[in-house]
């Protein structure tokens, strides 16, 4: 159809090399998902897990002739690799943060501060760093914030093709590897992207009855229609779910291997790690240090959002690279939930009054036993 | 274009001490200066730009503005490295083209804003070195920036300044239109009026004391009825 062959001629100059480059929108089935195609995207990976598309149809290289008033930009080779050795920028990218995930019993907390920091500049005070993949997935970004923009939302795309393709959703341990594959032929340039995938497997709704009623405490009207989507910003978790008196880990980990809370963290370095309890960036070793004393499996989900906030808080304290905000999503069964981003500057002051009461009050009982004595 | 390894970082000079044999190299990259700032209100949205173009202790000319109309709804200001703003404004607008010829409609703000952070990002290796704020309205007739760094990061903000003298200004914003460490304050909302004359305040001061900033400054302000264009004269020296 003419109409879309237009999309395709968006950069081609010479009409063989475009074939060999960059697959387009040649095969127009619905699903596909729409890409740019114009040439100054083709060292991006973006033709990861597209079917093969590489021969172009011919209506589209008569078309390219016809262009000839675009930018001629001299064609890179159809490789992700950086074309020029390390040209040296004039300016920095943005780095430093403070982001944490942990699982529990109720599912996983992902918190990270707001500050998107530029060699010694605010770039931005209020930037996201927690972002939803797809309802039962968040992840938080760590490293330089355009990367992690841009992977995520390449991550999203590709799992929800895998949705669509296979009709279940893909799991974290797999979104995991997907994006650390992505990000593999990138292994040595400049891309930092440092991301802990917090989310909650399983395949529909009631597969997790039985693990609930184990846990015994998430509300009733648990189990909805499957698969819908629930991404309510609603504020911080409205049951107060009881502690759970004993589970024993065993029995936990046996059925969470199928379904359940998911936290692993990916590099571009190329690790991915499986755990419970991780915390990334600059100001990770001050939310490591409250996280470790305070988290344990069997928590309640008002606890963990307590520790969760008072761990990024005591690392934007100390860090100069992370402050502003909290941004905290709690991921369950059914789909994650934004708590409202809370601005720290009020829990400085809130600190203070406590410890000038702490102070007053230590005077008072001073002067009481001087006087008891 | 005079080698800009002499000049290092932003165009400032090199500091002049022998510390041994330097090598010299071409660079890609040149500072052209230049100042963008953009406002949102609830149903209006300005985007301003200083009209200087300079480089090194030069002025290139004093009339080179740096908003550049995208539609009817949408500005962009784009300020950096002049040769990477022309060429990205060019692919902008094709794409632009490209899309209405293809969807038989114009590009919405938002979605002129996705793209333009993946045609930054295409370029991750070798980046587009300009600094850029969209500013328009969007579908619900509501004042939005949008503002990027060069590889293609980008958020929606209410306010936003970039270029040479945005360290000046962006907290000079933060107080007047985010109400920001002051206590006690009423939240007004924003009027088109007010927001244009503190624009026009903002760009005096950075013109002060920032050296790149100068000559006049536009205005482009964006409403429902159109785009309007103003011009005041700063300092020029």
């Amino acid at each position: 159809m003419p109409e879309d062959s237009t999309h395709l001629s968006g950069g081609g100059i010479h009409g063989e090399a475009f074939s060999t480059r960059l697959p387009g929108r040649g095969g127009l089935s619905p699903l596909e998902f729409y890409m740019p195609i114009a040439e100054y995207l083709t060292e991006s990976p973006i033709n990861f897990g597209q079917t093969s598309l590489r021969s172009a149809p011919t209506n589209l290289l008569n078309i390219d002739h016809l262009h000839p008033s675009l930018p001629s930009i001299s064609l890179p080779p159809p490789t992700p690799f950086p074309i020029s050795p390390s040209v040296p920028l004039p300016f920095t990218l943005s780095h430093g943060t403070t982001t944490l995930g942990f699982a529990f019993q109720g599912g996983v907390i992902a918190a990270a501060d707001t500050r998107s920091s530029c060699s010694g500049l605010v770039a931005c005070p209020a930037s996201p760093k927690v972002l939803p993949i797809h309802s039962h997935l968040v992840g938080t970004t760590s490293g330089t914030s355009a990367d992690c923009a841009l992977w995520k939302r390449i991550l999203a795309r590709e799992l929800r093709l895998y949705q669509l393709r296979h009709r279940r959703r893909l799991s974290t341990g797999g979104a995991a590897k997907l994006l650390s594959h992505m990000l593999h032929p990138f292994k040595g340039t400049e891309l930092c992207v440092a991301a802990t995938l917090c989310g909650w497997d399983g395949d529909d709704e009631k597969d997790e009855e039985p693990i609930t009623d184990k846990y015994g405490n998430i509300s009733t009207n648990q189990v909805t229609s499957s698969g819908s989507n629930n991404q309510s910003t609603s504020t911080a978790a409205a049951a107060s779910q009881p502690l759970i008196s004993f589970t024993t880990q065993q029995v936990v980990e046996s059925r969470s291997r199928i379904c359940g809370p998911r936290v692993i963290y990916v590099c571009s370095d190329g690790l991915r790690l499986k755990g419970e309890l991780f915390s990334v960036g600059s100001g990770s070793p001050y939310a490591y240090s409250i996280l470790d004393s305070s988290v344990y499996w069997g928590m309640s989900v008002q606890e963990a959002t307590a520790v969760a906030r008072e761990a990024v808080f005591r690392a934007t304290y100390r860090d100069a690279y992370s402050g502003n905000n909290v941004d905290l999503y709690h991921v369950t069964a059914k789909g994650w939930r934004r708590r409202e981003r809370e601005n720290l500057k009020e829990e400085y002051y809130r600190e203070k009054e406590r410890e000038r009461k702490r102070v007053a009050e230590r005077k008072a009982e001073k002067n009481k036993e001087k006087f008891n004595v | 274009m005079i080698s800009a390894q002499a000049y290092g970082e932003n165009g400032k000079m090199k500091e002049y001490h022998y510390t041994g044999p330097v090598e010299h190299k071409f660079s890609p990259y040149a500072f052209n200066g230049g100042t963008v700032l953009a406002v949102a209100g609830e149903d209006f949205a300005i985007v301003a730009s200083d009209t200087r173009l300079s480089e090194g202790y030069s002025i290139h000319s004093r009339d080179s503005p740096k908003c550049y109309k995208l539609t009817d709804t949408t500005v962009l200001g784009c300020s950096g490295f002049h040769g990477d703003c022309l060429t990205l404004t060019k692919i902008i607008d094709a794409r632009l083209k490209m899309y209405k010829h293809s969807n038989n409609k114009t590009m919405t703000s938002g979605a002129i804003a996705a793209m333009l952070s993946t045609i930054l990002y295409g370029r991750r290796f070798f980046p587009y070195y300009v600094y850029n704020i969209i500013g328009g309205l969007d579908e619900e007739g509501r004042g939005a920036v949008y503002s990027f760094d060069p590889v293609g990061s980008y958020q929606r903000d209410t306010y936003k300044a970039g270029g040479s003298a945005s360290a000046m200004l962006q907290p000079l914003l933060d107080n007047q239109i985010g109400f920001k460490n002051m206590e006690n304050v009423e939240e007004v909302p924003l009027t088109l009026e007010k927001a244009v004359q503190l624009v026009k305040d903002v760009f005096i001061s950075a013109a002060e004391r920032d050296v790149y900033t100068g000559d006049a400054l536009e205005i482009c302000i964006i409403t429902k009825e159109g785009i309007r264009e103003e011009i005041v004269p700063l300092r020029k020296d």
